[in-house]
Formats: structure tokens, C-alpha cells, sequence
């Protein structure tokens, strides 16, 4: 153990760290929850070949043949239902379509749903080539499964950018509301420390676990689902710092007079929550009117997002995302400007 | 640094108001170099905003405050290194060991003892590596009082640090602050426990409802009773006020819950008087008790109110 005085950011920097390794549910929120996160949705969303559409043959004497021709589509998955059956069949949705050859060929499906829409075309393709039909024109399908546009590759940087707020806004937040209620904010300002670095400090220890937390949920990204960095590293690890300052400063700014856990917990929520629903995590936010969307662009989480996903899945350049990176800077000096011109100290 | 100065803090006309209290109402204090000075009160007395003012930690609404000659206003940083607070509620982080907060303390500090010597000297070497949480509250004391101590104060601030301690933690906490004092540093103390003043202080002010009402060593305060024996009796029927009152070697006579505390100057003079008085008006005596006169009954005889709510 050694006994040498080190210069006070540095002590103060790894009081906090050790702080919050000590923290065993905080490192769970941080670390684990997200992970879990993405492994739920991931397999819920995951890439899969397309369900055979189930359809129903009315039981007669062709009966069998027709569900042999049905078997060669790729699409279809075919049995044989007595018309009873087959009618109740439809109804409840366990067929999409029913085909009725006793007198002439029917089709019996809702035009509604793409599914019986999808099965009227491929058994009709299939009957009628089975019946002798030749296509006049010879084709071949080409399948697009594009990295990159996955739902996977959508999430991964929606959940990065949603976990660089929350850390950032509790890591910070959370911490400093806390050593104020415990009095330690004014019995530290009763010795010389300078303000400036315990603020910095706490923003410092941030980027410690911001690096630990980022690589831990990209490389997961790549392992589990094959999401990849299609931009470059370092301007991603740029996206990152700079994405966590801002909400460093927005956690410090929430945290700069709340005298309890609960009223800092309350702003949290209050501030973080339209950017869940908002910013693009689990869904584009084209779908909000587009009024809104002045103001959800100018949310932070957004900007990162957005700009997370530029650089990890349309490898984008750094001239690309500057505006974004300009701008979160801009919301951390504000936020951390004000927060330090307000804040109670006792 | 300053030879010529003798004055370790002095404060003139101090006033601290808040909405429902006048917390501090125009108080003086001369505090000499490496005296230690008591502020004894009651809960509620202005002792923390008091102390907290002369911290440089709370803005008094008018007054002047010098501390080592200087004004906290343009010379908070000099201050802050020249002086150690252990302010009466801070918990200081759980997670951390004694080895780190020390540490974490003296990285704030140009100057200053070893942070492993200063463990050792506050008997807190088998604690070292223990979280804060884990600690004992007269542990945690001791801890608090080597934040104060390890920028080598000039003055030592402590805000009733021995609240809470079982005996033998506030004998530890007394000790320490004695060393100190031998190094030649100051110290003001805020306590509610007139023994704590007695052992420790030089001088002694007594403070109630924002008021200096009593400022002495503790001989001196104590001699203000002009009575060296208290004698506190009740009785049933209650004799009249003015029987005791005129019991020979009686200096004074406060009535105290049902009972009576009698100021007197000997106890072999007194005691038989007052049994006298009792059985010549029939009452019958209900308990009866005798002690040396402490800082206590002079807060009492002051007040007419006990110093520790009751």
C-alpha cells in the first residue's frame, strides 16, 4: 500500500471509481441490464427463414394430388380438411386459404390479409404449373439479407446511445444528489478541493466505465448477432465520449439542487423519458408527425443515435457527423454551465 | 507566520437570521492563539450556525469574522488550508476504506502528516483497510478527526464530536484533540456535555438563544454559582421558595421540575438546616441528592432550563 500523496483529481477520481465497483447493483444496471436487453430483443426480432403459410385442401377425389402440387411451393404447407373443418379452419386463422376443387377451383381466403393474399398467388402458381402451364419468360430470385438493415442493427446503437443517458444521467446525478444528502458535498468544501475537480472527476470516472460499457455492448453486438462497426472505430469512440459528456452534464445539471434521492430520481425520469419514446431506440421516430420532429432532433439522445447509426451501419465519416457531435457538445457545456452557476454545495 | 498576532479567530456583532429563528443574535468571541475555546449550549443554542460562520461554510447577515487575521471573504483558499472541520453530521463515503479516505483528504492539502502516521496516532491501524460503513461510531469520529487534522491545521474546528461516543470513544477523541493542542494549535469546540468542557477548554462561552450569556474558564464559571455544592431535594408537601431562600449558606435556589436545586457553600452546613426545615413544617422528603457544582448547574441557575433536552 503505498503512502504517497497523489494530486487530488487523481484521488478523487479513483475514490469514485472504486465507489462504484464497490456498488454491486449499479454495476448490474450498467453492465447487464442492457446486455440482457439486446439478447431479448434480439432473438424476438432475429433473422429467420419466412414461416410456410398453412392452407387447406377440401378432401375429393383430387384432393391429394393438389396437396402434392402445394408441396413444392416453398411458401405453402398443405392438408387435407373435410369442407367443415376447412370452413372453421379459415375462420380462426389456422389456414390462410382454402382450396375448394370438388366442383371447379376455388380460392377462399381473406383479400385483407397478406398472408392469404401471398397463398392465393403461389397455390394458384403452383396448380397451374403442376396442370402443365410453362412460364413464358424464365426467372430466378435473388434474396437480399443486407448487413446493416437488420432490426438488430437498428437496436444495438439505439440501446448504445440509451445506455450512454442512463449511466451518464444517474452516474452522475445519482452520485452527487446522494453525497449532498449525506452532507459530504459541504464537508468537502469546508477542505481546499477545488470545485471544478470534483466535478470533473466524477465526469472522469464516467469515461472509465463509459469505454468498459461500450466495447462490452459492441462486441456483444458482433458476437451474438453479427452487428458490425461499419464506420470507423475511433469516430465511434469520438460519438461516445462526446455523447456521454453531454449527458454527464445533463445528469449533473438535474442533480445541481435536489436535496433528496427521490426528487433527483423524479427529474430523471421526467427529463429521460420522452427521449425513450422519442430518440429512436426501439423504433425510428419517423413515425411522429412531422412537427415533432424539429424537437425530437434536437433532443440529445437523438443526435447520438442518429449519429451511432450513421457510424456503425452506413459508415459514415466524421464530416458526416460533426453537426451532431457539434451540437451534443453545445448541450454538455450548457448543461454543465448551468449546473455549476446553480448548484448547492450544503 | 504571523508572530505579533495572538488572535486565532474574533468575531464582532455576529447576526444570523432565519425565517422562524434568530439562530445567532450579535455575538463576540476572541479566541486566542492555541487556546481551546467551548461553545456550550443547549440544541437549538446558534452553537453549528456559530461555528458554521466562523468555518467560512454559512454567510452571517452582519458581523465581521477573522480567522488567523484574515477575512474569509478573498482569502478562502489560504483558509481552507490552514484550517481542519469536523462538521456534526457528515458521513463520509461507505465505500471507501480508512486507508482511502485519508488519502482522498490529504490530496486536498499542500502540507501535512503522512496519511499511514495519522492512523496510527488516531488508533485506527487495525482499521485501515475496513470500509467507513463498517466502522464503530467512535471509529467513524476518529476518522472524521483525521480529515480535520491531516492539512496540519492552525485551528481545529470541531462540531460536537463526542455526541453519541460511549465513554471510552470520547476519552480516544479527547486525547487526540489534547495532542493537538500540545503542537501548539487552536481549537473551538461546540459540545452539550459540560464534563466534555470542563476536561478540554481554556475558556468557555455559554450560548443560548443566539446570546453569549456566560464566558469564563470553567473555574471561573463554576465560582459563578458562588456556591461549590448543589443540593437538589423535593418534598411533599413542596416547602416555600423563600424558607429555602433564607437557609443559612444558601446562595441561590432554582426550582427544577418539582424539585429544587439549592446553591449552597457546605454541604456539612446546609444538609442539616434544610432536613430541619423539612420536619419543622411536616413535609415529608422524597429523594434528596448532593454533587460538586459543574458547568451544568450554572447553565441551569442561568436558564432555569436543563442544557440537555430531558
Amino acid at each position: 500500500m503505498s503512502d504517497k500523496v497523489r494530486p487530488a483529481i487523481v484521488e478523487l477520481t479513483s475514490a469514485r471509481t472504486k465507489e462504484f465497483l464497490r456498488e454491486t447493483e449499479a454495476i448490474f444496471w450498467v453492465f447487464g441490464f442492457p446486455l440482457l436487453l439486446a439478447l431479448a430483443l434480439g432473438f424476438a426480432f432475429r433473422e429467420k427463414a419466412p414461416d410456410r403459410i398453412p392452407v387447406g385442401v377440401i378432401a375429393g377425389p383430387t384432393a391429394s394430388r393438389e396437396a402434392a402440387a402445394l408441396k413444392r411451393s416453398p411458401a405453402l404447407s398443405p392438408r387435407v380438411l373435410n369442407p367443415d373443418e376447412a370452413h372453421d379452419a379459415l375462420r380462426h386463422g389456422k389456414v390462410s386459404l382454402v382450396v375448394d376443387s370438388s366442383h371447379s377451383l376455388i380460392y377462399r381466403y381473406d383479400p385483407t390479409s397478406p398472408d392469404g393474399r401471398t397463398a392465393r398467388r403461389e397455390a394458384d402458381d403452383a396448380l397451374q404449373s403442376a396442370a402443365g402451364r410453362r412460364d413464358v419468360m424464365p426467372a430466378r430470385d435473388e434474396y437480399v439479407h443486407e448487413q446493416g438493415a437488420r432490426y438488430i442493427d437498428f437496436l444495438i446503437p439505439g440501446l448504445l446511445g440509451m445506455n450512454l443517458m442512463g449511466t451518464g444521467m444517474w452516474g452522475m446525478g445519482f452520485t452527487i444528489a446522494n453525497a449532498r444528502m449525506k452532507k459530504l458535498l459541504k464537508r468537502l468544501i469546508a477542505t481546499p478541493m477545488r470545485k471544478s475537480q470534483y466535478v470533473m472527476s466524477q465526469f472522469l470516472s464516467r469515461l472509465m466505465f463509459l469505454v468498459v460499457e461500450v466495447t462490452v455492448l459492441v462486441a456483444f453486438g458482433w458476437l451474438v448477432f453479427g452487428v458490425r462497426v461499419n464506420g470507423s472505430i475511433a469516430v465511434l469512440a469520438l460519438l461516445c465520449i462526446i455523447g456521454g459528456y453531454a449527458f454527464s452534464g445533463l445528469g449533473f445539471l438535474t442533480a445541481s439542487r435536489a436535496r433528496t434521492l427521490e426528487g433527483v430520481s423524479g427529474l430523471m425520469n421526467l427529463i429521460m423519458m420522452p427521449m425513450w419514446l422519442c430518440s429512436g431506440v426501439f423504433f425510428s421516430y419517423e413515425r411522429f408527425p412531422d412537427a415533432a420532429k424539429p424537437f425530437i432532433r434536437a433532443l440529445p439522445l437523438t443526435m447520438l443515435n442518429d449519429a451511432l447509426r450513421a457510424v456503425m451501419n452506413d459508415a459514415a465519416p466524421l464530416t458526416k457527423v460533426m453537426p451532431h457531435l457539434a451540437l451534443l457538445a453545445v448541450w454538455g457545456i450548457v448543461t454543465f454551465a448551468i449546473g455549476l452557476k446553480i448548484f448547492r454545495w450544503q | 507566520m504571523w508572530p505579533a498576532m495572538t488572535q486565532a479567530i474574533a468575531c464582532r456583532d455576529l447576526k444570523k437570521y432565519y425565517a422562524d429563528v434568530k439562530a445567532v443574535d450579535g455575538l463576540d468571541l476572541f479566541i486566542d492563539n492555541g487556546e481551546c475555546f467551548g461553545l456550550l449550549g443547549p440544541n437549538g443554542a446558534g452553537k453549528t450556525t456559530t461555528i458554521e460562520i466562523l468555518e467560512g461554510l454559512t454567510v452571517p447577515d452582519s458581523g465581521d469574522v477573522e480567522v488567523l487575521g484574515l477575512t474569509w471573504k478573498g482569502n478562502e483558499r489560504e483558509l481552507r488550508q490552514r484550517i481542519g472541520i469536523s462538521l456534526q453530521e457528515t458521513q463520509l463515503s461507505d465505500k471507501l476504506t480508512v486507508h482511502e479516505t485519508v488519502h482522498l483528504f490529504r490530496s486536498f492539502y499542500r502540507s501535512g502528516p503522512a496519511p499511514d502516521d495519522l492512523i496510527r496516532d488516531l488508533s485506527l491501524d487495525e482499521k485501515s483497510n475496513a470500509r467507513v460503513g463498517k466502522l464503530s461510531g467512535g471509529q467513524k469520529q476518529r476518522l472524521a478527526a483525521a480529515c480535520a487534522l491531516v492539512g496540519d491545521p492552525d485551528i481545529l474546528f470541531l462540531d460536537e464530536p463526542t455526541t453519541g461516543l460511549d465513554p471510552q470513544s470520547r476519552l480516544q477523541l479527547w486525547e487526540v484533540v489534547q495532542r493537538f493542542r500540545t503542537k501548539g494549535g487552536t481549537v473551538l469546540l461546540t459540545t452539550h456535555y459540560m464534563e466534555e468542557a470542563e476536561r478540554l477548554c481554556d475558556r468557555v462561552a455559554i450560548v443560548d438563544h443566539g446570546h453569549l450569556i456566560a464566558l469564563g474558564t470553567p473555574q471561573e464559571l463554576i465560582a459563578k454559582l458562588e456556591a461549590r455544592n448543589i443540593i437538589e431535594f423535593s418534598s411533599d408537601p413542596p416547602l416555600p421558595e423563600e424558607t429555602l431562600r433564607n437557609l443559612p449558606g444558601c446562595h441561590g435556589c432554582t426550582p427544577h421540575g418539582n424539585a429544587y436545586q439549592l446553591r449552597v457553600d457546605s454541604l456539612a452546613e446546609s444538609v442539616p438546616q434544610l432536613l430541619a426545615a423539612v420536619e419543622k413544617t411536616g413535609a415529608k422528603l422524597l429523594t434528596l441528592s448532593t454533587h460538586e457544582a459543574t458547568l451544568e448547574d450554572l447553565f441551569v441557575s442561568l436558564t432555569g432550563r436543563e442544557l440537555r433536552d430531558v
